[in-house]
């Protein structure tokens, strides 16, 4: 089974794709952490999610307003049909597909993180899901 | 001590008396006197602050005159108010402008308010000060009634062959008004008998008429108290062998036997202070005022009670407080005058509904009465209506009450309709025309708040809730007889101010939770999915419901486990839980999970202690006492958490479910089996409760406490279930808790057996589960309970809905299906992989996770010890001891 869940881009041609996990140890609207490296050798955690028509989408596993590593722990939705998950310490809500925070709940980042999460490419090649880093 | 005013700009200003309508005038004072005008000294004769002495009855349940205290407490801080308790002022020098307290001090004022209120008459029947005759005016007489009482208990408590026989206390309350038929309920309230002896033909003569007073009777009846109307009493004597009130004899030539009487017979204006000073009394006593409140004297002015306008003396709080707002505005500059005395009155006994207004008697000239009178139900409803049966001019209510809220401020204003419409019961007829009411009608009397008031609440100061409006105007803040319709003008005024009150849940639910908690039993739906598709709403510019998000999905997690729909983890409920239900753990600030076993009471044996401690110590965990009496382990990883259980389970341990919105704990003091003063067993019922609970869902977490003994160790008040030991029993509280807005619990029931209060709390709960609002505690859901804790009451204790014999069975299937929720994960290998700390690495921590030491334990480091290198690595805790990997045993 392939799912294209994003077209590669320009930008995404370039980077390195790692096969991270069988696209079943994904539970359906749930999260999941992973510990990948960078091209430059630098640890980075994504978080995972499964939808439930099996599109996978990867943003950054840091909660920018609470500084922990827990966004792969969110509750999984959607706004307006959008899917989103809220940050499981203070709430915040953000796109999935663009990591747009789009209820802050009245919260500032902290300092140094911007509001948004930043997202990564992924495929699923063969039933494996893969992130593209760099 | 100085008394006077600590400015030398402000002029003095004093006030005698500290009653409610005292209270009034500071409040209204204080609010208006922007500028500082004023400096206002208070003198009280009783020890405490003014209290609400209209709510006296209640002091029987909450035993605590705090509870009574009126107002913001603040107000008594302000540093232009000077409260003097037990300083009662002996006389009044008008030449000097001085007043004399009873220490002999002297103090000189600008303006004196007299506000002294009345003392409970006493009748000349000989034998009228026999030990055992009360009045019925203050704490302090409530409090003595009650230890009179308890003592008499003792008492009466007599040895036979076949062990202690209790005689019943004999309680006669000599007059049938609004106090007298309050001091019944009291007695009633206390164990006693209670007989009331009524001079005139029937009970509350004053308000009510023949036919209402009948139906009254009826209803006294009905709660066990015994009504002798047409009869004089003619002598109290005494016991023979006590010397204590024993026998009460009549006019008529009958006799009632008695331990203890109460004479609420009326009330006489305190007006010595005014006649000795030589200021004008009223025929009936009273100092007498013009329509401003001034006495003779322009610089004394009398309000209350003690004040005699219009040629009488009126023995009410409402017409007390617009006094003293017509006062305050005089002072301020103001050209306020009386408006004449709004009389309406509500009798406060719990389950007897009586109201009346205007001219109840149809004493107007050519004033038609339209009377419902329904004899078997004990009701008798009445309207008095001007010659053409358009303007209203009164009313009476017994046995149901409800038309008197909004009827009330209509009064001298025409009816729309057919005023037989406000009479017939709720679904006889076509339904009462909806009252629009004028801005001028008095809606809170207690506090003088017209609907005008109310609607500037909402549309001026942006009040969107009850509850911001009950705090901006006070309206509803003294009795509360005035909430429905409160809250009818409330949510009216919302409405046409565009502000929509929208329950809907969130995006995809237009249903509140209550609804949809209905909406999903009735169904009987099973999952998310059946549910959106059944219930939720399509988004605009969205092709369907969607998927839910963080608001609804836990609701319905927690209404499908509430209803009993197997592991919360099991399927797709697993995809609904918040992050701590779903780790069955307490997610903290950096990622981690504090855990917590069930120490059912607060009770633990050592070798539990010692099993615990083992288990902290060998995960690096950081241990604290929490306020539910157990012991909550912080710094588990994710990855450590099956094992972390693993090892509780084994040691006889069982989920605390402190993660869940849910029961929490049952807190407990050590009760009978230890305490000198424990009076029941309260650690075992505190056990029997948590285990009966434990697990249980619910719109927000509960905490339950039972203590041993009045003296409350347990602080079970401040929970939302309460129980507290009586020597016959158990005393139920509910709707108590801590927090950012604590609240005390009330008194549901008392003295019930340990069945009766399983029972009243299993119900009590399931109710709440039912029709709660999404994440409200009891204390809020009680308050906005239609009817609030009465009805409430009369649901769960006297089934008024019909509905106990379904939450029993409800409550029933929780205890039958409970189950250990992490006993049940460990023993499911699909369970247990969700405990990984990274789906392609399961076991290896959170490389991000820094600690540093402090007082013998670890604490999260702070961003600016981790930029500066501070932290500890060996306090990550082992970094592998097991990983999802585990061994499932079976």
């Amino acid at each position: 089974m392939t799912t294209l869940a994003q077209t590669p881009d320009e930008a995404t041609t370039a980077a390195t794709w790692t096969a991270v996990c069988p696209l079943d140890a994904l539970v359906p609207e749930r999260g999941a952490a992973a510990l990948l490296e960078n091209p430059d050798g630098a640890p980075v955690q994504v978080a995972l999610f499964r939808l439930l028509d099996d599109e996978v989408r990867a943003v950054q596993q840091l909660d920018p307003y609470s500084g922990a590593n827990v966004m792969s722990r969110g509750i999984v939705g959607t706004r307006g049909g959008e899917p989103t998950v809220a940050a499981p310490v203070y709430k915040q809500v953000f796109a999935l597909r663009s990591g747009d925070c789009l209820e802050s709940g009245g919260k500032t980042p902290l300092p140094g993180h911007g509001a948004h999460l930043a997202t990564f490419p992924v495929e699923v090649r063969d039933g494996v899901v893969h992130v593209a880093l760099g | 001590m100085s008394s006077e005013p600590p400015t030398t700009t402000a002029r003095h200003l004093v006030v005698v008396g500290g009653g409610m309508v005292a209270q009034r005038f500071v409040e209204a004072m204080r609010a208006r006197d922007t500028a500082g005008a004023w400096h206002v000294s208070v003198f009280a004769e009783e020890p405490r602050k003014p209290y609400d002495r209209v709510g006296l009855t209640r002091y029987f349940e909450v035993r605590d005159p705090e509870e009574l205290t009126l107002g913001d407490p603040a107000l008594w801080d302000d540093p232009l108010v000077t409260l003097h308790r037990d300083c009662k002022i002996e006389s009044i020098d008008r030449e000097a402008k001085t007043v004399t307290d009873r220490l002999g001090r002297v103090h000189h004022y600008d303006e004196l308010v007299l506000a002294t209120g009345s003392n409970a008459a006493m009748p000349p029947i000989p034998g009228n000060d026999l030990p055992g005759v009360y009045v019925y005016r203050t704490i302090d007489d409530v409090a003595a009634l009650r230890g009179w009482v308890e003592a008499k208990r003792e008492a009466n408590k007599v040895e036979t062959r076949r062990g202690v026989v209790e005689k019943p206390i004999r309680g006669a309350v000599i007059g049938g008004g609004l106090l007298g038929l309050e001091a019944a309920g009291a007695l009633k309230a206390l164990g006693a008998q209670a007989t009331v002896i009524e001079f005139g033909t029937h009970l509350m003569g004053v308000q009510i008429d023949l036919g209402g007073g009948e139906a009254l009777k009826r209803l006294i009846n009905d709660k066990g108290i015994s009504v002798r109307a047409q009869t004089a009493t003619k002598e109290m004597k005494p016991h023979r062998r006590t010397g204590h009130v024993g026998r009460l004899d009549f006019a008529d030539g009958g006799r009632l036997d008695v331990d203890v009487v109460v004479v609420a017979t009326g009330v006489r204006p305190r007006d010595e202070l005014a006649r000795a000073a030589g200021l004008e009394v009223g025929e009936r006593g009273g100092a007498v005022v013009d329509l401003s409140c001034r006495t003779e004297d322009p610089h004394v002015w009398a309000i209350g009670e003690v004040a005699c306008i219009e040629g009488r003396c009126i023995g009410l709080v409402a017409p007390g407080n617009t006094m003293a707002e017509v006062v305050v505005d005089r002072l301020l500059g103001g050209e306020a005058t009386f408006p004449g005395a709004d009389t309406a009155t509500k009798l406060k006994l719990s389950g007897v509904d009586v109201a009346s207004f205007g001219d109840a008697h149809g004493r107007t000239e050519d004033a038609v009465e339209l009377v419902w009178a329904d004899p078997l139900a004990g009701v008798y409803k009445k309207l008095v209506m001007s010659d053409d049966a358009r303007t209203l001019l009164g009313g009476v209510f017994v046995g149901d009450a409800a038309p008197y809220a909004s009827l009330r401020p209509m009064l001298g204003a025409e009816l729309p309709g057919d005023p037989a419409a406000f009479l017939l019961p709720e679904g006889g007829g076509a339904g009462a025309p909806a009252i629009e009411l004028p801005d001028d009608a008095a809606v809170c009397s207690c506090n003088n708040v017209s609907a005008g008031a109310i609607r500037a609440a909402v549309t001026d100061h942006e009040c969107t809730d009850v509850a911001g409006v009950k705090a901006c105007t006070k309206a509803g803040t003294t009795c509360g007889a005035c909430l429905p319709l409160v809250t009818k003008i409330t949510k009216t005024e919302l409405e046409r101010a565009g502000v929509e009150i929208s329950t809907a849940l969130c995006e995809h639910f237009a249903l509140s939770r209550a609804q949809l908690f209905d909406a999903v039993r009735v169904a009987e739906l099973h999952t998310f999915s059946e549910i959106i598709a059944r219930f939720g709403v399509v988004p605009e510019g969205a092709a369907d419901p969607g998927r839910g998000c963080d608001i609804c999905k836990p609701v319905v997690a927690s209404i499908l486990a509430s209803l009993g729909n197997g592991h919360i983890l099991a399927g797709e409920q697993a995809t609904l839980q918040d992050t701590n239900d779903h780790m069955l753990a307490n997610m903290q600030k950096d990622g981690t999970y504090s855990v917590v076993p069930r120490m059912p009471g607060g009770e633990v044996t050592p070798e539990g202690l010692i099993a615990v401690g083992q288990v902290a110590k060998d995960f690096g965990l950081y241990t604290k006492i929490t306020g539910g009496q157990r012991i909550d382990m912080f710094g588990a990883r994710v990855e450590q958490l099956p094992e972390i259980w693993r090892r509780l389970v084994d040691a006889g341990f069982e989920s605390g479910h402190a993660y869940g919105k849910s029961l929490r704990t049952v807190k407990s003091c050590v009760g009978s089996t230890w305490c000198r003063y424990g009076v029941q067993d309260s650690v075992g019922m505190a056990v029997e409760l948590e285990l009966r609970y434990r697990g249980l869902r619910s719109p927000h977490k509960l905490k339950l406490g039972v203590s041993g003994c009045a003296r409350e160790c347990a602080e079970a008040r401040g929970k939302d279930v309460g129980v507290i030991a009586t020597d016959k029993g158990w005393n139920v509280y509910v709707g108590g808790n801590g927090g950012q807005t604590p609240k005390h619990a009330q008194l549901l029931a008392e003295d019930l057996s340990s069945a009766e209060l399983l029972r009243a709390i299993d119900r009590f709960l399931m109710l709440y589960i039912r029709t709660a609002d999404r994440l409200q505690r009891t204390a809020p859901w009680v308050e906005e309970y239609e009817g609030g804790l009465e009805a409430i009451r009369e649901v769960i204790l006297e089934d008024s809905l019909g509905i106990c014999a379904d939450l029993d069975a409800a409550m029933a299937k929780h205890v039958e299906a409970y189950e250990d929720e992490w006993k049940a994960v460990l023993e499911d290998p699909a369970k247990l992989a969700r405990f990984g700390s990274f789906v392609n690495a399961p076991s290896t921590p959170d490389p991000d996770l820094a600690y540093v030491p402090e007082r013998g334990q670890k604490r999260p480091a702070t961003r600016d010890e981790i930029a500066a290198g501070a932290i500890d690595p060996a306090l990550v805790g082992p970094v592998l001891v097991s990983g999802p990997t585990l061994e499932v045993r079976s």
